[in-house]
């Protein structure tokens, strides 16, 4: 196989991929605009109505504010327990790090139902029934993982020299936390945020356990959306969700460059 | 970790003044709260549950998923599930790193828009998009039907096609960006170096490129087949009933038939999954890294 040859073909593949990967998100999108209750595409003519009717779908906006605030709740606290724990690892002093670094990453390899069930029988046990709080601490476990593996990255290649240099010139310790090692983990922090953000935003496995009749987060009310009446409002709900993922990705680009999200997510 | 890799790290410790490490441990005690408290004990307490019965220790809940057809087929389906997904991906996605590393400027803005836009989009809206896209009068449909290769619609949806199609659809970026991780330092010089030592190309792939992009491989392969395996959403919206996974069995044994045993238990058996995934695929990794 000649270079050229391996490089077209491999493009190629990666084309397919590319169509392949973003077929279902256009079809939701064209749904969307669907003028009928069913989900035609809308050759014949455009309609918004969809979008109107997203804001009165049944218990769509105390599902969302619930979904924002665990998101945004859960993904801070992990981002501190991450970044003192990358700390403790990165430094070199810690007994154990290395296995304490695979076991804070290996909550993403446990499937979510069986963490979700494992959380609930623990709730139970410890008398825990408020549902905002164990949704809050069972995505604090969901979001860790993330934040771990990309704060633990970035803090192995930060020099913490960097922080005594500061100081030697005459920086106080907070100041130079704040001026020179946040500016350089300030991309390691919008990665892992935003990953957090996004898995917690997106969780239904461990959710569905913790959550009641009454309170409910936005992808168990979508899934019940979806089985109970599908209308193109629900195509709608996702496309405005998309929207909202594709504005804070082009951040993102902005601030950091997708290309190295991809080498940090991974 | 064997004896002899211990001893140069205990070494070290040794070394370290007792007040950094004391530090260290300080900083790290919030996230070890939480690993203990919310993660391994928690887990622990599914695994005692699923050992017991109101009498005591009994290994009954095990007993009813493994001793029987039905209990089988949901441990087949699950696995069934996560291995041709983890098979597909990686078909396609082995060659798709090559091609996304290889490509620049617009194309790989492209490229790394497709893989990180469905990543964030919701699972469960990719699902229900595919559910529109294969029903009997839905896009792919029309489109046999407009170019004539069928005259009638072919029933797609909740067949097994669909959910595969679906699976691999969802699954693909979790074997693509792993593997792209690794094969983008790749150096090119060394393709080259095996080129000007009488290599042809063919070889310098087979010999040189591909040891090196084992991690990236077993990591792809580790993700997906863990995420497919214990799949929920997946199989519920384009198979439903049609297709009974261990996932399926612990959400109705919590969410319908209250029968937190035997829950429980195929909690524990998709657990052991996952443990085992973890420990082959880092020996795997460690391996794969050493020999590359």
């Amino acid at each position: 196989m000649k270079g050229k040859t391996f490089r077209f073909f491999t493009i190629a593949v990666m084309m397919g991929a590319t169509l392949f990967l973003l077929a279902p998100l256009a079809i939701i999108a064209a749904a969307s605009f669907s003028p009928t209750p069913v989900f035609d595409l809308p050759v014949g003519g455009a309609s918004l109505r969809w979008y109107a009717a997203v804001g009165s779908l049944d218990g769509f906006w105390p599902a969302l504010s619930l979904s924002l605030q665990i998101a945004l709740l859960s993904t801070a606290l992990s981002l501190v327990l991450g970044t003192l724990a990358g700390i403790a690892i990165a430094r070199g002093a810690m007994p154990g790090a290395q296995a304490f670094s695979a076991a804070l990453a290996s909550p993403l390899m446990m499937p979510g139902l069986v963490l979700g069930i494992a959380l609930l029988q623990f709730f139970r046990a410890v008398g825990l029934g408020h549902v905002w709080t164990s949704l809050l601490l069972a995505h604090v476990v969901v979001t860790l993982p993330f934040v771990a593996r990309t704060m633990i990255a970035a803090l192995s290649r930060f020099d913490f020299t960097l922080l005594d240099a500061a100081r030697t010139l005459g920086c106080s310790f907070p100041a130079a936390l704040v001026r020179v090692m946040a500016p350089a983990l300030a991309p390691a922090y919008l990665t892992a945020g935003l990953f957090a953000f996004l898995a917690s935003m997106d969780n239904y496995p461990v959710s569905i356990f913790l959550t009641d009749a009454r309170t409910k987060t936005l992808p168990i009310k979508m899934l019940q959306y979806i089985e109970e009446s599908p209308d193109p409002s629900i195509a709608a709900l996702s496309t405005l969700i998309l929207l909202a993922t594709l504005a804070l990705l082009l951040l993102a680009d902005r601030a950091v460059g997708l290309h190295r999200l991809a080498g940090l997510a991974e | 970790m064997s004896a002899v890799a211990q001893a140069p790290a205990r070494a070290a410790a040794a070394a370290t003044p007792r007040r950094d490490r004391r530090a260290a441990l300080t900083l790290a005690l919030p996230a070890l709260i939480v690993l203990v408290f919310l993660y391994a004990l928690p887990l622990a307490r599914l695994l005692s549950l699923s050992l017991h019965d109101d009498a005591g220790f009994s290994l009954e809940a095990y007993g009813r998923i493994l001793g029987d057809a039905y209990g089988r087929s949901l441990v087949w389906n699950s696995l069934r599930l996560g291995l041709i997904t983890t098979a597909i991906t990686l078909v396609f996605g082995y060659p798709a790193a090559f091609g996304l590393a290889m490509s620049r400027g617009a194309l790989r803005s492209l490229f790394l828009a497709s893989l990180f836009l469905p990543l964030a989009a919701s699972v469960i809206a990719k699902a229900f998009a595919w559910t529109i896209l294969l029903r009997s009068h839905g896009a792919v449909n029309d489109a046999l039907l407009l170019l004539h290769i069928t005259d009638k619609p072919i029933r797609m949806i909740f067949t097994q096609t669909s959910l595969i199609v679906g699976a691999a659809n969802i699954f693909l970026p979790f074997m693509i960006l792993p593997i792209y991780a690794v094969v983008a330092q790749i150096d090119p010089r060394l393709t080259e170096a095996a080129a000007t030592l009488g290599a042809p190309p063919i070889m310098a792939f087979l010999r040189v490129v591909v040891p090196l992009s084992l991690p990236g491989v077993v990591a792809g392969v580790a993700l997906v087949f863990s995420l497919s395996v214990s799949a929920y959403v997946v199989p519920t919206l384009l198979m439903g009933e049609n297709y009974q996974t261990l996932a399926s069995a612990i959400a109705k044994a919590f969410l319908l038939v209250r029968d937190p045993a035997l829950g429980s238990a195929a909690g524990a058996i998709l657990m052991a999954i996952g443990l085992l995934v973890v420990v082959v695929s880092n020996r795997l990794g460690r391996a794969s890294g050493r020999s590359a």
